[in-house]
């Protein structure tokens, strides 16, 4: 990386080089429509789970898709699978699907 | 002593598929459910014994279903079947009757026209010849008709037939030849001997005339012999397995067998009875290139080829249950192998607890999920309650725990029991005795699998009540309705003629085409994980075309899922039956004070 003179906080920075992209290449692959995320949180603003605890959808595709997967194996396990965050979807993205795919990845992984 | 060295291959065929069937059938019928054993020997000499006889004449040799879904192809199985089985039974008697003996060997009956080589002059004997050479031609007729079928698939009225594996196609060949191979060694025989009938003895003639039938007519005897023990060996291994394990089928599960929540014995011959007719196909509203089909799904697992992402795209709509001729339960074998392939991660759920205490009543409303996604549905079950005076809790008013099914329907049986725990612990907590909900998948999950000993109704069912014991009154509508029959209700729950009832009480119901069991599915099924948004508001586009085709003025139904589903694509306004009850409620004066009282005091909290 290039020296600015200043230093950034570790937290607030986004390594994209470093990064573990492999589960969002896996999600991608078996749920295309995962791609159309925006980010507009209705899944979240709907979600059964996350009135109850600390489960945010929206946060957990995005830390996914810039590559920070840590300690997403626990947050995904909250999901019900409702459907919910399906049917309010504004770019009708296979949620469900999604979430699934996320735990298959983090389960291959652990397995390997 | 009637021998000769051709009839070893139909003899040693015969002995092997003896053989391979005993041993696999021993194999099932020890793994049964616990209990099933002394059901079956308490069973055993009922009256549903003869019943399960009586289904075995109508399905397996007359084919009565198939010939329900079309005429010309209940025929073609129907001949197969029914012929060949005939062909056993009256060459059985035309032996005795010839030998005055009932021990002859095994191969006598399939060959006796070599065995048996002068002409008949008896007249009984000649009916026997006769009746063989007919029921011969009734064979023939509907092997032909399958050929035809092969290469033009609309003649027998379906649109796709099932594309049949490798292994498949060779003992569909092997089947295919033997009563063809049948008819060329009689003739040939009948040609020099003149023993044959109707049938058989011009073709005879025919044949004499340009072959040597005295020295080549062993060699027809030889290929029929040889088809005949191929088909034998192929059918442990094909689709024909379904010939035998079919009747066994039928008798355990008249004597009251059945699958539940694990793959028993039972199941293995449950889905060993697939005959692979394809009708599954048509039926299916998902994509037949896909080929993910029941027909496929039930090969893969015989031929332990299972794809969980194929296992796993299939709508559960419950269409293909009802076309299926043998009966066999079709989305619970899908469900059991998604459980077997299931990922569980139920240590997720340790933040359901029994936080608040809940408050005592007699009812309790649950709207369930997709119902908070149509708020109108619960308004609408809230001012019903109301006009009926009736002390309900909205259990699930602030938003709800999942019921449990959409997870159970990915295989997950265990994180689905969580959640089951938590809402059921609840529902006993409130001391209700009846329990009513807006959502036909909480409907079926409370009734299948959370064991509550309180009445469970869906509104559709609650309704009709609340009117019958005047608790309620509508005013008539007179608008032109149509109903679409959601399919964890209709299929999944049996519930068809309450919600008509409802709403022939007050509107115009129009029937259509394709209802109750035939309804088609609306696309939104929690039951497919895998299915692409796109051809989930294909399958979508055609119901909701098919429900507006009478030209209804509104399209009712009773599930906030096939609500929400249908309403972008349909040219009426999709509605639920609680709406459109609530919409005509006659309130009296008394209620309609407190109601205005509410709203202006919903207007100052906004202000």
């Amino acid at each position: 990386m290039k020296d600015w003179g200043f230093s950034i906080l570790k937290g607030r920075q986004i390594d994209f080089e470093n990064n573990d992209f492999s589960i969002s290449e896996f999600v991608t692959l078996h749920e295309p429509s995962f791609k159309w995320c925006i980010g507009c949180g209705s899944c979240t603003a709907t979600c059964s789970a996350a009135r109850l605890t600390d489960f945010n959808p929206r946060k957990i595709k995005l830390l996914i898709r810039r590559g920070e997967t840590k300690g997403i194996a626990e947050e995904a396990a909250k999901c019900m699978l409702c459907g919910k965050c399906q049917l309010v979807c504004p770019r009708g993205i296979n949620t469900r699907n999604v979430i699934q795919n996320i735990k298959r990845a983090l389960n291959l992984r652990h397995a390997l | 002593m009637h021998f000769n060295l051709f009839v070893l291959p139909f003899s040693a065929g015969m002995v092997i598929l003896v053989a391979l069937l005993a041993l696999r059938y021993f194999k099932w019928l020890s793994h049964l459910e616990t209990g099933n054993l002394k059901t079956i020997g308490s069973k055993f000499f009922s009256l549903k014994t003869l019943h399960a006889l009586r289904e075995i004449f109508m399905e397996c040799l007359l084919h009565r279903k198939v010939f329900k879904n079309n005429v010309l192809l209940g025929y073609m199985h129907m001949s197969l079947a029914f012929g060949w089985f005939l062909l056993i039974v009256v060459g059985k008697f035309e032996t005795l009757y010839y030998t005055g003996k009932h021990a002859n060997e095994l191969y006598y009956p399939v060959f006796f026209r070599y065995f048996e080589q002068h002409p008949h002059q008896s007249g009984m004997l000649s009916l026997f010849n006769a009746a063989m050479d007919l029921i011969l031609l009734l064979i023939l007729s509907g092997v032909g008709i399958a050929l035809l079928r092969r290469f033009r698939p609309g003649v027998t009225g379906t649109k796709s037939a099932t594309k049949h594996s490798f292994g498949d196609r060779l003992a569909l060949s092997a089947l295919w030849l033997i009563f063809p191979l049948r008819l060329l060694a009689e003739s040939s025989t009948a040609g020099f001997s003149g023993n044959g009938s109707f049938l058989t003895q011009p073709i005879g003639n025919f044949m004499a005339l340009f072959i040597p039938v005295q020295h080549l007519s062993i060699v027809f005897w030889w290929m029929y012999s040889l088809s005949l023990g191929a088909f034998m060996v192929a059918i442990p291994y094909s689709r024909y397995m379904h010939i035998p394990t079919e009747v066994l089928l039928i008798l355990l599960r008249n004597w009251g067998l059945k699958t539940n929540d694990s793959f028993t014995g039972f199941s293995e011959i449950e889905v060993q009875s697939c005959s692979r007719c394809g009708i599954c196909i048509d039926t299916c509203q998902m994509d037949a290139r896909k080929k993910n089909q029941m027909v496929y799904f039930l090969r893969e697992y015989r031929y332990d080829q299972l794809r969980p992402d194929l296992t796993d795209n299939c709508l559960m709509c419950g269409r293909c249950n009802v076309a299926c001729p043998v009966g066999i339960d079709l989305t619970r074998q899908r469900l059991l192998q998604r459980k077997k392939s299931a990922l569980e991660h139920h240590e997720g759920f340790k933040y359901l607890q029994q936080h608040q205490s809940i408050e005592k009543t007699k009812v309790i409303y649950f709207a369930g999920c997709m119902s908070h996604l149509s708020p109108a549905i619960s308004r609408s079950m809230e001012k019903i309650f109301k006009a009926a005076k009736v002390n309900y809790l909205f259990l699930d008013k602030e938003g709800s725990v999942c019921c449990g099914r959409p997870l159970k329907l990915s295989g997950q049986f265990d994180a689905a029991a969580k959640l089951m725990e938590h809402n059921r612990q609840q529902i006993i907590a409130s001391g209700a005795t009846t329990l009513v909900t807006s959502c036909p998948i909480c409907y079926k999950s409370f009734t299948e699998d959370y064991h509550l000993r309180i009445r469970v109704l869906h509104h559709s069912e609650y309704l009709p009540e609340l009117i019958l014991q005047k608790k309620i009154t509508v005013h008539p509508s007179g608008k032109k309705v149509v109903y679409h029959d959601p399919c964890e209700l209709g299929r999944g729950s049996g519930i068809y003629e309450q919600p008509r009832l409802l709403l022939n009480h007050f509107t115009d119901l129009v029937p259509i085409l394709r209802e109750r069991e035939n309804a088609l599915c609306c696309g939104g099924s929690l039951g497919n994980l895998t299915i692409s948004p796109d051809e989930r508001g294909e399958i979508t586009k055609t119901t909701a075309g098919s429900l507006n085709s009478p030209g209804p003025e509104i399209v009712a139904t009773s599930c906030p899922m096939c609500k929400k589903s249908l309403a972008p694509f349909s040219d009426a306004p999709v509605k639920d039956i609680a709406e459109i009850v609530a919409d005509h409620l006659e309130i009296t004066t008394e209620s309609q004070k407190s109601s205005k009282h509410s709203k202006e005091q919903e207007m100052v909290e906004i202000n």
